[in-house]
Order: C-alpha cells, then structure tokens, then sequence
C-alpha cells in the first residue's frame, strides 16, 4: 500500500530533526499563522502535536566527548536550566520571527529583561538618555541603580529630539523610548529615533509592551532592542510573568552569556503557558485594538470625560505618526473625569463590575486603576505634577470582552 | 452579559484569599473540615475541588444549565450518562457518531443488559420509528461526524420526551458560542472538551451540563461514585481556553466557510460536506439553529483512490496527520484508513466512509495559508 513518493510524516523512530518550519522563519505566512506555528519544530518528540513541559533543572551527556562537542560549538543542545531550557527555546524562536528579529532572549520578568540588558551594555562612565515617559519602575532601576554603578542617566521630554540630541555625548551608548508610553500613549517617531542613533552613532533601544508586533515592529525601523514586557500581551491571560529582548544575534550574544551568569531566567511552565498564549496572539490583539478604539470614542463623547488620551483618537498629539506607522492602538486607555478629584474619580472605578480593580494590561480580563492611587502614591504632588499624573486619571486595559458590555458597565458606573 | 464576557468572568472571580485575577491551581486532594461531622465546601477532591467547580461554573452558565460536571475526557463524560440507566433499558443513538461512543455503546453498555440501537439522526421521522416503550436515553450529535449532518433537536427532543426518554446531545463540534443543545429541549449536553473549549490540543476533558438541577445532582451521584473527574491543572487550562473560544471559533468557522468554498470550486474535488454550504442537505436546518456560524469541521471527497487520498493527508505542511480536532493547529485526517479503518466494506459504503474522503479539522491559521497548503497536497498527489 505504500507508495514511494508519499511524505512520511509518521515515522516509528522518535524524530531527530527537530528544524522549525523553514517556511515560517519570517513573516511570509500570515500573522495568526505564525503565532501558531512559528518557532516549533515540525516534528515534535512523540510526535505529540504540543511541546512537552520540560522541567530538567540539568542535562544529561552521553559521553565526556559529548560535553568537549559542545563546549567546541560541535553540537547545539542544552547543558543546565539557568542557561537555558527547550521550552524557553521554542518561544524565543516564536518570539523572534513575530518581532522580526534574528534572536529573543526570555527573562522571568520584563524588569529582569531590560535590566539584564543594561547590565550587559553598559559599564561605568557610560551614559543613556531615555524618554521621560517611560515606564516609572525603568526610570527608577536607571537613575537610582545605575547611578551606583557609575552609569548616568539623562532624562528628557518624550518625543523631544533635539533635547535628546544635546543630552547625547561621546560617552552615550544608549538612546531609551517607550512607546507608546504609559499612561500618556504617546507615541514616538521612530523614523526620527533610529536616525538620531545612527547618525550619533549609539544604539536605540524600545519598550514596545502596548503596542506588540500585531501593531508595529520597531526591529523593521532599524531599532537595535525591542523590549516587552511579555507578562502582558504576549502571554495575554494574565496569568504569566515574563520579559523578551529582541534583537540581532550579534548584539544579544554578550547580553544571553550575562544572563546566565544573573540567572534572571523564566521557568518551563510559564514558558508553556506563554506560548500556548502565543497560538491566540493575532486574534486576541485584534479583538484588543477593536475594543481600545471603541471605548476610547465612548469615552470621547461622554460628558463626565474632560479628556482621553488614546493614539487612534484625532484629538491626540501623537495620532498622524500612529495612524502612519501602527496597525492599531492596543486596548490602553487613559482618561480624565471633569471635574472630579482623586476620591470622586476612585468611585467610578469602584462602581465598574466587569473590569477588575489591578495593576497591569492586556490580558484577556480588563483592569482598570486610577495611577494616582496604584503608582504614585507614595510620589510628592510635584512630582506627580510633573510626571503628568492627574489626580482624576483613570487607566483601563480593555481585554477581549463584548465592547458593548464594556460599554454598558462603564455607562453605569460613569453615572454613579 | 454577552456570550464572550461570560465565558472571561462567570467562574473566574477574583480569588477571595489572595485577590488573584485568575483561579489558582489547587492541587490538594483533601481539604480540612470545620469539625468532625462538619463538612465544608470541599472535603475530598474526587467529591469536588475549588479549580475544577470553578471551570465547572463558566460551562454551566455558557450552556444555559442548571449545573455541569467536568470529567478526565470526553468518553468518562458519555459513559457517566449511559451510566443513569440500568438493564434492560433501550438507548437509541444517532448514525453518524463517534467511534468511540460506538464502541461504549456496543461493547461496553451491552455487558450490563443495556439495548443499544442506531438511527439516522438527521430524520426525525426515523428517530420516531425506532423508539421502544424502554427507550430510556436518545443520545445524538449536533454536528455528526464525519458527514455533518444536523439533526433537529427540538424535534428529537419531543419525540425523547413523550417516549419518556432523556435527550443527550454530544455537541464536541459545535461548542455553546455557536449552538446551546439545552435551549434547544436537550436534557444533557456532553462535550469532548478536549476539542473546542480547550481549544489548544493540550488537555483531554469531558463535560456533562444539564437543565435539569435533578438530574445534575443524578449525574454528579454518579461522577462521585465512580470517580472519572478532572485534575486541577487541566481545569485551569480548559478555563484559560474558554476565555477565548468566542474568539476562535468565530475566526476558524470564518476560515473554515472559506476553504469550503474553495474546495466546492476545485476541479479535482468531487464532493464537499459542510453544513455552511448551500449544497449541503441540512443547510437550512443548520442557519437555523447556529446563525452563520457553522463549525470548523468539514469532510470532501477528491477524484482519486484510497492512495491518492493518503498521500494529500500526508503531503500537507501546516495540516497536522492526526485524529482529534478543535485546536489552534489545523489538522488532516483520512476516516477511511484512520477513525474508521475498522469498518468493513459494507459497513463504510453504509455510513458513507468512502475511500476518498478527507476530514480536516480547521485551525486559527490564516485561511489563505491552509488553502496554499491544500493546493499544494492535492497538486503533489497527482492531482492537478
């Protein structure tokens, strides 16, 4: 019955090809294609259609030569859990070609990314000069933990270029945006951003958490790192912590050898769950950006909302270079409640029943929080004055659910 | 609320103790009870575990039932409802079912004096003819497999009830984002869901929901005393499946109407079998009771023999070889050399398990790329 020309896809013997799909190693298939198949082997062990979870703390070696083989790059494989795992490897790989990316390095968490990054780049002497919006916890690792290690931090306003440019030295080696940013959602020029680094000759880094590859890949603009923080999005059931760093092989060789050595590496499990929660990535952002835009033009029109800040709004600065270069605007959403101060703006969001009261985004469950109270508690007026956090600003993080209940429950609870 | 909030927030309460966002993994097989005589909530995990009631409570509110029970795989599931009935009870089932129910049904419920016979459960009129005064139990699917037929629930529903029979429905290919057997006058709907509210091809798990509150706790009587329930890890993924089944299946029954459509246009297709279809002998019926959404299963037939139909299952890149369905991965199968290679001649010729015909079960890949992928399998058979 057999027939010779027939692909044998299912042999007896345990596969030893274990190449991923030559035809999804770039972003020729379509992108719901490529997060559910880019990355994996095409035949997996058992042939089980899933990766198996891999809890191996350490590996095994056939023989002394086997060990000398691998220490002589003979032989690609693993050798102990902190230096790596086949579940981390499956989903950097997947990681990698959704961002356009020769290499993705996982961490167990996004701080554990980009400081790990950071650690790896910079030595002391060396400066940064990072965008004023990012993300508050980054700011505070930069300019109070790297300070001690002799790295200065220069901060200037988001989206500002020349100021970026005077900032830069000869000791600069590292230009930091968001973007978009949060809670602002400003959204930066990358054009101008890569072409300020090459031209100065350092190299540009972005936090592309709210966006995701779904809507823009900075790697394509000439971004040398592109950070995520893939507890959000990428894993998208908030039910995961995790990190990437994505960039070429050559610029993250040094940074992979440095986490092996700090050890802020993820765990097989989580590592599985990010990327089952990959295979929903491009259906789950759709959903994401339909409803972002949707509630953002809800709120727009709502007369207890003074103002929202939403890229795909016309009323925001940064919407002409969001419309230019983003797919879509994600599911963040910030907004001020007129006339309110920080105890009448709480009681909206005490009022919401679908969305949860928590920190984080962009898992499937919308949250929702007042900044003022969740971040920037602890921070003197001023210096929430100058971070541009109102005490009536809301954020929420629409999830995947029916706008229209989203809608509904928001409606109520602005009427309270 | 809407049918995808639900399926997000119904049973996923933010966890009392800690706050989490999501239901922990309780692993404990018991739990400490207020006092000797004195039961808690849970006392013994078998009996019930806060994880698995959990996902236990998102079913039940998306199927519109008064209770569902989650069980180790879908099979578990169907034998705890053949297990309501005794010996010399009548149980009439659908044609066009799983093997597997088959084969519990023939082998297994005959051993205790159970009466198991079939009829074409897309005509009613039949259903009507074979019931017996000891019909106990009608049991059918809501998209047979692998012809797709489509049954008339409400109509099987009363012929059930007036012989005083229950009406089990296996709805495995048309989860309760697309079609609710129970507000249908189902009594018990039974999943595989291992399929579509996994949704990810990495937990096997089996659903029973009821309308009825009496014959829940007739049901769970049973699942407690013999034990073929759902372990705690795989509740939580079957829950963080479901979260997105809205999602998936509106996007692979959108893919799967497409390559249906394609493949009716194809020179080198004789036959294609999906209730979408105008051509399909059930298309009314299916609009009807599943709106435009009509699953992501489909059968075709291709101009070729037994071989040529092997190699286009085996030829394809993104299709995967493999029984099941339901998942994120698109998979490919020959019925007539895989799910019903046991059937002889006659038996094939019967039930329509013809030598050429191929079931896929359509993914969340981009359609356009599982219609390259087809092309290219029929055009390396031989076929173009």
């Amino acid at each position: 019955m057999e027939n010779a020309t027939i692909v044998d896809k299912h042999p007896n013997a345990q596969p030893t090809n274990m190449e991923t799909r030559p035809e999804l190693a770039s972003h020729r298939a379509g992108l719901s294609t490529t997060s559910v198949h880019a990355g994996e082997a095409r035949r997996k062990p058992s042939d089980a259609i899933t990766d198996s979870i891999c809890c191996s703390s350490t590996f095994t070696f056939e023989s002394t030569q086997c060990i000398i083989d691998y220490i002589e790059q003979k032989q690609d494989r693993e050798e102990y859990g902190r230096y790596g795992n086949p579940n981390e490897k499956v989903v950097e790989r997947k990681l990698a070609v959704l961002d356009s990316a020769e290499e993705a390095i996982v961490y167990s968490s996004g701080m554990a990314a980009i400081v790990g990054l950071l650690m790896a780049k910079l030595s002391a002497g060396d400066e940064i000069v990072i965008f004023d919006q990012c993300y508050h916890r980054s700011r505070e690792f930069c300019s109070k933990h790297l300070s001690r290690f002799g790295i200065v931090t220069h901060q200037v306003a988001t989206g500002d270029f020349q100021a970026m440019d005077k900032a830069i030295n000869s000791r600069t080696k590292l230009l930091i945006s968001e973007s978009p940013t949060n809670p602002h959602l400003s959204v930066i020029d990358l054009e101008q951003f890569v072409a300020l680094g090459k031209s100065r000759k350092v190299e540009t880094l972005i936090d592309a958490t709210l966006a995701t590859p779904y809507n823009i890949r900075p790697i394509e603009y000439g971004v040398d790192y592109v950070w995520h923080s893939a507890t959000k999005y990428m894993g998208g059931h908030n039910d995961l912590l995790a990190g990437v760093i994505c960039g070429s092989k050559e610029k993250l060789t040094e940074v992979r050898k440095l986490r092996g050595i700090l050890g802020g590496i993820n765990s097989p499990h989580n590592m599985y769950l990010l990327e089952r929660g990959l295979k929903t990535f491009a259906l789950r952002m759709a959903r994401h950006n339909e409803n972002g835009q949707r509630i953002a033009e809800f709120l727009e029109r709502h007369s207890r909302v003074e103002k929202v800040y939403y890229p795909g709004l016309k009323s925001h600065p940064s919407h002409e270079i969001a419309k230019r270069t983003m797919k879509g605007f994600g599911g963040l959403i910030t907004f001020l409640v007129r006339d309110a101060d920080w105890k009448q703006t709480a009681a909206i969001i005490d009022a919401c029943s679908i969305p949860k009261i928590a920190p984080s985004l962009g898992g499937v469950e919308s949250l929702i929080e007042q900044p003022f109270v969740m971040s920037y508690f602890d921070y003197s007026t001023e210096d929430r004055k100058r971070f541009g956090i109102e005490d009536n600003m809301i954020r929420m993080a629409c999830g995947i659910e029916d706008t229209e209940d989203l809608i509904a429950d928001l409606k109520q609870a602005l009427s309270v | 609320m809407k049918f995808r909030t639900r399926a997000i927030h119904v049973g996923n309460e933010p966890d009392p103790a800690t706050g989490a966002v999501v239901t922990p993994i309780h692993l404990a097989t018991t739990f400490i009870q207020p006092g000797a005589g004195v039961w808690g909530q849970f006392d013994y995990a078998r009996s019930g575990s806060p994880t698995r009631s959990a996902v236990e409570r998102t079913v039940a509110d998306l199927e519109g039932a008064a209770g569902a029970l989650a069980f180790s795989s879908g099979m578990a599931a169907t034998h705890c409802a053949t297990m309501l009935h005794k010996s010399g009870d009548h149980i009439l089932a659908g044609c066009d079912i799983y093997g597997g129910t088959f084969r519990l049904l023939h082998k297994i419920c005959n051993r205790s004096g159970i009466e198991v016979s079939l009829a074409p459960a897309d005509d009613a009129m039949q259903i009507q003819a074979a019931m017996k005064p000891n019909t106990k139990m009608v049991w059918i699917e809501s998209i047979g497999n692998p012809r797709m037929t489509i049954p008339d629930i409400p109509a099987i529903a009363e012929i059930a009830h007036r012989g005083g029979a229950l009406l089990g429905v296996d709805s495995t290919f048309a989860p309760p984002s697309i079609l609710r057997p129970l507000e249908l006058g189902a009594d018990i709907v039974m999943h595989s869901a291992t399929k579509y509210l996994g949704g990810h091809s990495d937990c096997l798990a089996g659903i029973l929901a009821t309308r009825d509150l009496e014959l829940h706790k007739e049901l769970y009587f049973v699942q407690n005393a013999t034990g073929a329930v759902l372990g705690a890890l795989e509740s939580f993924l079957l829950q963080r499946g479901i979260k997105t089944l809205d999602l998936r299946m509106r996007e692979q029954c959108k893919s799967a109407l497409k390559i249906a459509q394609w493949l009716e246009h194809h020179p080198q297709v004789t036959r294609v079998l999906y209730p979408g279809l105008a051509s399909h002998s059930n298309h009314a019926r299916a609009k009807k009771f599943m709106g435009d959404q009509f699953g992501a299963m489909l059968s075709f037939e291709i101009n070729g023999d037994f071989v040529r139909t092997k190699v286009v299952c085996q030829s394809t890149k993104l299709f995967g070889l493999a029984v099941s369905l339901g998942a994120v991965e698109s998979l490919i199968a020959q019925p007539a050399s895989m799910s019903h290679a046991s059937y002889d001649a006659a038996a094939k010729a019967k039930y329509g398990i013809t030598d050429s015909l191929i079931r896929i079960s359509v993914g969340l890949e981009d359609p356009d790329d599982l219609i390259a992928d087809l092309d290219q399998a029929i055009v390396l058979a031989g076929l173009a």
